[in-house]
């Protein structure tokens, strides 16, 4: 082998080496690695119960519930199968909306309620003019009521 | 075609091929960036959710995108420089790090200061995107320091390339952090399956961006190189030649 051929196995395998090294580092992390546990993990139970975590999830539409002269708020946060109410006080990020992807950090109480004491909105990769999301929001509307006015016929 | 890239690798061709390119890419570079900026900020709609806070895209994404590329050419330019011994690839991974890691910074600020309003936050720690992104400023930065501690060029050209190396295993990993992890960062919205997640308004604008960042960004490494071979040929007669008659390569 000439020394350039040699110069290039080496590199080569000490890219790779690392490389598989990262990888399975990384997989033993996985769990660490989340920066959100999805509702449905929390349902069956698998979230660290001794410290904080955060869980991700869109917020149900109508389940805001706002103490009128105080910060605290109750929503219910889902992954549209199962349900997780959160409690929170403080002040929340302008993305905050009915319908949003949002994450929340804290903790589950005894009642199954999640307190939080930070609530981060989660941005997704759409982007849009207003005008465009309104006519989308029409349109879905009118398709539903179709879907409604068709059933009872059947 | 490889008699062409034999003569670019050589310093001289390479000093008087380069200054007739960067004009070229600085010129290019600058008109795409002047539309871009404009159509940016009064053509292209505001944002349905974000309002006109969605425009430090503009910016976020191509410095984004040119903090990785840059640290990808050096991590390539390093292995070349290692493997084949060609003392110009050495500089341009030498000159291609400061850059890089100013991208580097441009995206982790822009990034942070779009992420207040919207997230509610300057900066989460265990964000995979964040994280990775902040690991490689801190690789860049120790790319730089590894280079400044070592005398010797050629030494340090060794060292620093293996750093280099080293580091790249974390280009992939902040591509991919958002696809592989759950994450604040949101997901890839122009390369992605169904196209582009942006009407073209937007688009245009962003693309027109990211290809003037890519051309200033040539122009500028392009510029560092050269000043890098003539300071590592500073002993070289064309370097002489070209320092006393002023009418060198170039």
């Amino acid at each position: 082998m000439k020394p350039r051929q040699q110069r290039m196995l080496a590199v080569g395998l000490a890219v790779a080496g690392i490389a598989i090294a990262t990888m399975l580092t990384l997989q033993a992390f996985k769990e660490n690695m989340m920066f959100f546990v999805e509702i449905s993990e929390v349902s069956q139970g698998n979230y660290p119960e001794d410290r904080n975590f955060r869980v991700g999830g869109l917020v149900v539409e109508g389940s805001v519930k706002r103490q009128t002269g105080k910060l605290d708020v109750a929503f219910d946060l889902t992954d549209l199968n199962n349900k997780l109410t959160v409690n929170y006080a403080g002040i929340l990020p302008d993305l905050f909306r009915e319908g949003q992807g949002i994450i929340a950090h804290g903790r589950l109480n005894d009642s199954g309620v999640f307190v939080a004491d930070e609530v981060l909105a989660k941005h997704d990769e759409n982007y849009m003019p207003p005008e465009v999301a309104e006519s989308l929001a029409k349109a879905a509307a009118a398709q539903e009521a179709a879907m409604q006015a068709e059933q009872p016929a059947q | 075609m490889w008699k062409f890239i034999h003569k670019l690798a050589s310093p001289p061709h390479f000093y008087r091929f380069s200054a007739k390119i960067i004009p070229w890419f600085a010129g290019v570079g600058s008109i795409l960036v002047i539309y871009g900026t404009y159509a940016g900020l009064f053509l292209a709609p505001s944002d349905y959710q974000q309002g006109d806070a969605f425009r430090i895209i503009y910016v976020h994404v191509p410095a984004a995108y040119l903090s990785m590329m840059a640290y990808s050419i050096m991590a390539v330019s390093a292995a070349i420089g290692l493997i084949w011994r060609i003392k110009l690839s050495h500089a341009v991974a030498a000159a291609a790090a400061p850059l890089g890691a100013w991208f580097t910074f441009l995206a982790l600020v822009t990034g942070s200061v779009w992420g207040k309003p919207m997230w509610g936050t300057w900066w989460e720690w265990g964000d995979p995107r964040l994280t990775s992104e902040l690991l490689m400023l801190f690789l860049y930065i120790g790319y730089m320091a590894l280079r400044a501690a070592i005398d010797d060029t050629v030494k340090a050209d060794k060292a620093s390339a293996v750093l280099a190396l080293v580091g790249a295993v974390n280009v992939p990993i902040i591509h991919f952090s958002v696809e592989w992890w759950s994450s604040l960062h949101q997901g890839p919205t122009i390369i992605r399956e169904g196209g582009p997640a942006m009407p073209v308004e937007m688009l245009y604008p962003l693309l027109a961006m990211i290809l003037g960042f890519t051309f200033i960004f040539g122009a500028l490494l392009l510029g560092r190189v050269r000043t890098e071979v003539l300071f590592r040929e500073r002993r070289a007669r064309w370097v002489r030649e070209l320092v006393l008659t002023g009418a060198g390569p170039g």
